[in-house]
């Protein structure tokens, strides 16, 4: 059991991350996507570099202060986050209890841009498996997507519909995946959705169409407006909005970093990471109290 | 005035024969975001009263109802006016949109 999770490991994690373990509470970092910062060449706009850094310097830097004061670094990918009694975050590998969660896991991706998905959603297109299974009851659906977070959405969806399809939109599906996964993978290119009212069939530029119920979204790695999704959080477009102390709308879930919206720089994550793990250490407090 | 609870019973005498636009929430007790949406739904009850009724749909128990909206996605949120639907919106979303949603 940690009192803080965080999810992201880029500067907003890791300075949250900061103040937190040495106010001297337990906490981890779960990561398995590739920052941003890492792939940034040179930064020359951060405050104490005169010659400038490379980002993935800094990042493996940031990563290390917060490692030699005790923080768990864990690599693995979140497919999901819920509420027993304390916040369950979910990974391919293990779940994670904890009192507080910080999501800092960069800024959100664009939807894909597949014909019919925007005009359809709400109307079998879906994000999020977990609240939307129940309307699949003895269907036949799909999930958009070829990794972890894809695997994760079909198998709540399993238990629900009558068949899940994994498509893969052209690219090569995650290997080591569990063999006893009774979904089938289709790896062309999707040309579009179609439907009048609802989706009714999938088109691949190969000319193939099938009839489908419903398609689920789950490209990638679980973003954070993904998890923040499937919890409550409140977003505006793919940004999760926050109060001034870096708190969602649901007590105990806090967000910072790119995550939010506004400017992207490491100067803007690190106050915000800062700002959530001080929030984080009084909304701990208050709660013992 | 609270929010009203729709079943397949009082949905024509609260809905369709209302002389009051109404705005449903189609909801279940094990959707977070609908939980997350509750209180927003619950102001807008209290402020917009005798000018626009309220109402949650239970999707787990009024399946009839759900299908008939061909509700797909929770929450959804449906405003019906003179027995049409006029407007409609899927997901999470803050006051001032559900207010625009009803046109206010």
């Amino acid at each position: 059991m940690y009192d803080v999770i965080i999810i992201g490991s880029g500067p907003a994690g890791i300075s949250a991350s900061l103040y937190t373990i040495r106010a001297n509470l337990k906490v981890c970092i779960i990561s398995k996507n590739e920052s941003v910062l890492e792939k940034a060449e040179k930064i020359e706009n951060y405050y104490g570099f005169p010659k400038g850094i490379s980002g993935n310097v800094l990042n493996s830097r940031g990563t290390e202060q917060a490692k030699n004061l005790g923080v768990d670094i864990i690599n693995d990918e979140v497919v999901n986050i819920k509420y027993e009694k304390n916040f369950i975050v979910e990974t391919v590998n293990s779940r994670y209890e904890g009192k507080v969660v910080i999501i800092a896991t960069g800024k959100s991706r664009k939807s894909p841009s597949i014909k019919g998905i925007k005009e359809l959603e709400g109307k079998g297109i879906s994000y999020c498996a977990i609240c939307d299974a129940f309307f699949y009851k003895g269907k036949e659906v799909g999930v958009l997507g070829n990794g972890n977070y894809a695997i994760h959405e079909a198998k709540e969806l399993l238990p629900v519909a009558k068949k899940v399809t994994i498509y893969t939109n052209g690219k090569k599906p995650i290997e080591n995946r569990d063999e006893e996964l009774n979904v089938d993978f289709v790896e062309d290119e999707i040309k579009e959705i179609k439907g009048t009212n609802k989706v009714e069939s999938i088109e691949f530029f190969s000319g193939e169409k099938r009839n489908i119920d419903g398609i689920f979204i789950a490209e990638g790695i679980a973003s954070s407006g993904d998890l923040a999704k499937k919890m409550g959080v409140m977003l505006k477009g793919k940004e999760i909005i926050v109060n001034e102390n870096m708190m969602t709308n649901i007590p105990g879930i806090f967000a910072c970093g790119d995550c939010t919206g506004g400017l992207l720089q490491i100067s803007k994550a690190v106050y915000e990471g800062t700002k959530a793990g001080l929030s984080a250490i009084s909304y701990i407090r208050n709660k013992k109290g | 005035m609270s929010v009203l609870h729709l079943t397949s019973d009082n949905f024509e005498r609260e809905v369709i024969k209302s002389d009051i636009p109404v705005m449903i929430d189609f909801w279940a007790n094990w959707c977070m975001p609908c939980k997350m949406m509750s209180p927003i739904v619950d102001e807008i009850a209290k402020e917009m009263e005798g000018k626009v009724k309220v109402a949650k749909v239970n999707i787990d128990e009024e399946q009839a109802l759900t299908l008939k909206y061909g509700i797909m996605s929770i929450p959804t949120f449906v405003v019906i006016k003179n027995g049409n639907v006029v407007n409609q919106s899927i997901g999470m979303q803050d006051k001032q949109e559900l207010l625009k949603l009803l046109g206010i």
